[in-house]
């Protein structure tokens, strides 16, 4: 199946410095802000973000990691379990603004599960989500409140975002299987 | 003719991060035998992960909402059965706690008809202890939950060799080449063969010491058929603590005296007992562990019990970790 | 069906006569008129003539040892079908052993026997008595009444008789009699609490083991006391290599003895109770214990070189819930009966043990330690009864013990292929036992 590139490396960073400004601007500075990267490419993506806004505000952003696999709603259909990883949240979270980072927005499902790990970490004051790339087809009523780029896609095709710090370069592509060309004999 | 209506028939790309490949093979926990050290990691990785959720305030996670987990003990316990109910409620799942000294065990029942029983009232988890070994494998032949052993007779005890595992890992990084003396009734020890399984795939050097009169007699042939290489017996306990990492002395049953398998326990604590003395033989940074219940005085001395080296209660408490890190790898799935 | 009966075609082997060739053999009113040429048959209308094309025909096998549970624990076996389990497997002559409830250590419990096997046995049926009175070890039986009401020797079996007193008179006593003490040679104390061999696989599954020293203790002694009395001793089920040059060694100095083997022990090992996957499978759970590949081949060697006599079954059926449950507290035992030929002959299809060797230690062998008190048994000659069992050597098949006849469906044989099938039985002249798969 082919695999096309949709961002480049340049355009990725150019949509990170962007969302950046905007966090700070919307929460009027970066004084009470937590990044929380959801596990695992989300976590490089929070820290560039908190790299960025230091060189903004000269404020260091706490940067924590999530792991929701803990909060799943579908472990019974799976017999293969995902790996664990670490939830490590740094500061406490009680009356901060929490700013949830994660690498593609789909359904919705991974960020619910998200904020019910908050809640049952802490009682932030308000909990935002940045994005990377959304890609519609919400199936739960969550909204991102910043957004790297929007990527209309069918249910059929396949998003992957590549993270240099975990997969070596930066790039999102997109893979889209072919339509299938009926058989006459059948 | 066929057409393929966009989205139907061809699976939506998993909105969740897509799984790993499958290192996991198991649907029960009975033994350490068949864990492959990537298996084994994945344990200990999982139960770091679980670690951090017992921080919290709220030491609870949704991961087993709505599943069952029955402990089924027909030999007494605290610690296991504790720690695997707290495992559970951790998890969230629900947990019932079967007593066999007060069930209809008591008016016969078999143990195959107990399970059944358990199966028909809805438990997704069995997690057993018996004094036969081989219980839990019968079990698992008669009921469709997963069956975890908590120790059957003298054959095995694997969530307490995974504990042991993490517990030492947490302080010395990884197990190769680690010398580990397990000392003590290794005859009757399901402790003692679950570790020696376990240890040995993660490349530690055990010595097993015993009297011979506690030694099964072909434990030699035992560890050569099963190509268990860097396991060594020694009757003498400081050729078996020299440079040792790991101290693990084992608890002395006081029916091993009666039974005439020593002549006294007086004699036992004069060759055996782990005393600061004798400790003092092994590695600088030696850790002391112990499966519990101690029996202070006997196999170790109070103050080697209670003492700088000693990891015996960080056992405990990984032990949870290491139960809930169990409980979810095995939880679920209907593509078995 | 005609009491004259021509069976044509077949490889007759018959170790009593020496005779191995294919040729015919005619039975007139249930005895073996000739083994010849069938154009010597007599022109009946009503002779029956049976095709043994591809067949062996061998005398009908004699088991020296097997356990019919009736009376007392019927819903393990019954005379009714241990018998037919017997005939399946090849069998016209069984011995039951004395441990049933109550046990047959008196005249009444022995007539039972009798008498349920004329109403419903199908084979014939030879009691074993008890030693001693419950089989408690304590006090002799009244052995001249028990010979008189025809048993073929005694024993406690299930248990020895573990006083070195006991068996001493035991033996005294017995002696005129001219009839066996068969004991089941096992040191009680040094194997108490063991399931299994102690041997590796016991460390490694965490059982209590049995060890070999425990049968040759007991073998050993019993064979002091044989030398001592000038008794007949007959060792039950051997099962190690020491216990086989024990016996290999007084028989050399004269002793008196006889020993069996049985076909478990002779094609399986310790690593059975691990079956495929760890399953610890009870029906590997057996008194003796299944031992080591050293010790098969002592047997296999002590049969070819006449320090074990016969092979007997020892066949053991037990109840589902006996053999179900965890396996310390399973029952000991396999139901033997209908798996003995095969599995035999997998030795001799393997080369171990050649098929005359194998038919002489099934019927001549233990027909001789029988004696002749019922007639000449385990022979084709012409006048003696005609037991023939007839067995295709080749024929594959698959173990299933939902088909067994027998009550006991615990065999370690389970989804075996096997290579050779009893195809008839014949007792007294009369099919008993017709094999009709595919």
């Amino acid at each position: 199946m082919p695999e096309r590139t949709l961002v480049s490396p340049q355009d990725i960073q150019r949509a990170l410095v962007r969302v950046a400004h905007e966090i700070v601007e919307r929460n009027r500075g970066a004084s009470d802000i937590v990044l929380v990267g959801m596990q695992t490419r989300g976590v490089p993506l929070a820290n560039r973000l908190a790299a960025t806004i230091q060189g903004l505000e000269g404020i260091t952003v706490p940067v924590g990691s999530l792991d929701i696999s803990l909060y799943r709603d579908d472990l019974s259909s799976l017999s293969l379990k995902p790996t664990v990883r670490r939830t490590d949240i740094p500061v406490d979270i009680a009356e901060k603004q929490v700013v949830l980072v994660d690498d593609v927005f789909y359904t919705g499902r991974s960020i619910r599960a998200a904020m019910d790990a908050l809640i049952d970490l802490g009682r932030p004051q308000s909990i935002q989500l940045a994005v990377l790339i959304d890609r519609g087809h919400r199936e739960l009523p969550i909204r991102a409140d910043y957004v790297g780029k929007n990527i209309p896609t069918s249910k059929n095709e396949e998003i992957k975002v590549y993270v240099k710090e975990v997969d070596g370069e930066d790039k999102v592509t997109i893979i889209a299987p072919g339509k299938e060309v009926t058989d006459e004999n059948d | 003719m066929k057409t393929i209506e966009p989205g139907a028939g061809i699976a939506t790309p998993d909105t969740f991060p897509p799984p790993p490949i499958a290192v996991w093979q198991h649907r029960h926990i009975l033994d350490l035998d068949d864990f492959t050290r990537e298996e084994i990691e994945l344990v200990l990785d999982t139960a770091n992960a679980m670690s951090e959720v017992l921080t919290r305030e709220v030491r609870k996670v949704p991961t087993l909402r709505g599943k069952t987990v029955v402990t089924m003990f027909y030999e007494p316990s605290t610690r296991t059965r504790a720690s695997f109910e707290l495992a559970a409620k951790n998890l969230s799942a629900d947990t019932v706690s079967l007593d066999a000294s007060k069930s209809s065990v008591t008016k016969g029942e078999s143990l195959i008809d107990s399970l059944r029983t358990i199966q028909a009232l809805g438990a997704d988890f069995i997690v057993m202890r018996h004094s036969q070994s081989g219980a839990p494998y019968l079990a698992t032949q008669h009921v469709n939950c997963s069956i975890i052993n908590a120790g059957d007779g003298w054959h095995a005890h694997p969530s307490q060799a995974l504990l042991d595992i993490y517990t030492i890992r947490r302080h010395s990084g990884k197990l190769d080449n680690l010398k580990v003396a397990i000392v003590g009734d290794i005859m009757h020890s399901r402790v003692a063969r679950s570790n020696i399984w376990g240890m040995s795939t993660m490349g530690a050097r055990i010595v097993l010491c015993a009297p011979n009169t506690l030694l099964p007699r072909y434990m030699e042939n035992f560890l050569a058929k099963c190509q268990l290489p860097h396991i060594s017996i020694e009757t003498d306990i400081e050729p078996a603590l020299e440079d040792a990492d790991v101290v693990m002395p084992l608890r002395l049953q006081m029916e091993r005296q009666q039974s005439g398998l020593l002549p006294s326990l007086r004699e036992y604590i004069q060759l055996y007992q782990l005393t600061t003395e004798r400790l003092s033989l092994a590695r600088q940074n030696v850790l002391v562990m112990h499966p519990g219940p101690i029996n202070e005085g006997i196999e170790i001395s109070p103050e080697v019990a209670h003492g700088a080296q000693s990891v015996i209660e960080e056992q405990v408490s990984n032990g949870v970790a290491i139960r809930m890190a169990l409980l979810y790898l095995i939880a679920g799935g209907k593509n078995k | 069906m005609s009491t004259t009966l021509l069976i044509s075609g077949g490889r007759i082997i018959d170790p009593s006569q020496g005779i191995d060739k294919v040729a015919d053999l005619l039975i007139t009113k249930g005895k073996i008129a000739w083994i010849g040429d069938k154009s010597k048959a007599p022109s009946q209308p009503d002779l029956t003539s049976i095709d043994a094309t591809g067949l062996t025909v061998c005398p009908g096998f004699v088991d020296l040892h097997c356990h019919l549970r009736e009376p007392g624990f019927e819903d393990k076996e019954t005379i009714a079908t241990g018998t037919k389990a017997a005939a399946k497997g090849g069998f016209t002559t069984i011995c039951c052993m004395p441990n049933t409830n109550p046990p047959l250590d008196t005249q009444t419990s022995i007539d039972y026997v009798k008498k349920m096997t004329e109403i419903e046995g199908t084979v014939q049926v030879l009691p074993i008595g008890c030693i001693t009175k419950g089989r408690q070890g304590k006090e002799l039986t009244e052995m001249n009444e028990l010979a008189k009401v025809g048993v073929i020797g005694f024993s406690d079996d299930g248990d020895p008789v573990s006083s070195s007193r006991i068996m001493s008179m035991a033996m005294d006593y017995s002696q005129d009699l001219g009839l066996p003490i068969i004991d089941h040679c096992e040191d009680k104390e040094l194997s108490d609490g063991g399931f299994m061999n102690d041997g590796w696989v016991s460390a490694r599954l965490g059982l209590k083991g049995i060890p070999k020293a425990a049968e040759e203790i007991i073998i050993a002694r019993d064979l002091a006391l044989a030398q001592l009395t000038g008794a007949k001793l007959h060792v039950a089920h051997v099962s190690t290599e020491g216990s086989v040059e024990l016996i290999r060694r007084a028989k050399e100095k004269g002793v008196s003895v006889t020993a069996e083997v049985t076909p478990h022990h002779l094609t399986l090992t310790e690593e059975r109770v691990m079956g495929s996957q760890l399953t610890y499978d009870t029906n590997a759970k057996v008194n003796p214990p299944l031992r080591t590949q050293e010790d098969i081949a002592a047997l296999i060697q002590g049969l070819k070189d006449g320090a074990i006599d016969a092979i007997a079954t020892d066949h053991a059926p037990h109840t589902l819930v006996d053999k179900m449950c965890e396996f310390g507290l399973a029952a000991f035992g396999i139901s033997g009966l209908e798996t003995a030929l095969a599995c035999l002959m997998s030795l001799v299809h393997g080369g171990q043990l050649d098929l005359k060797t194998l038919i002489s230690k099934l019927s001549f062998e233990p027909a001789r330690i029988i004696g002749t008190r019922y007639g000449e048994l385990g022979t084709l000659k012409a006048g003696c009864r005609a037991d023939i069992t007839l067995f295709d050597p080749n024929k594959e098949w698959i173990v299933d013990s939902q088909d067994f006849v027998s009550k006991g469906k615990n065999t370690p044989f389970d989804g075996c292929h096997f290579k050779g099938r009893v195809s008839m039985t014949i007792l007294s002249g009369k099919v008993i036992y017709r094999d009709n798969s595919a």
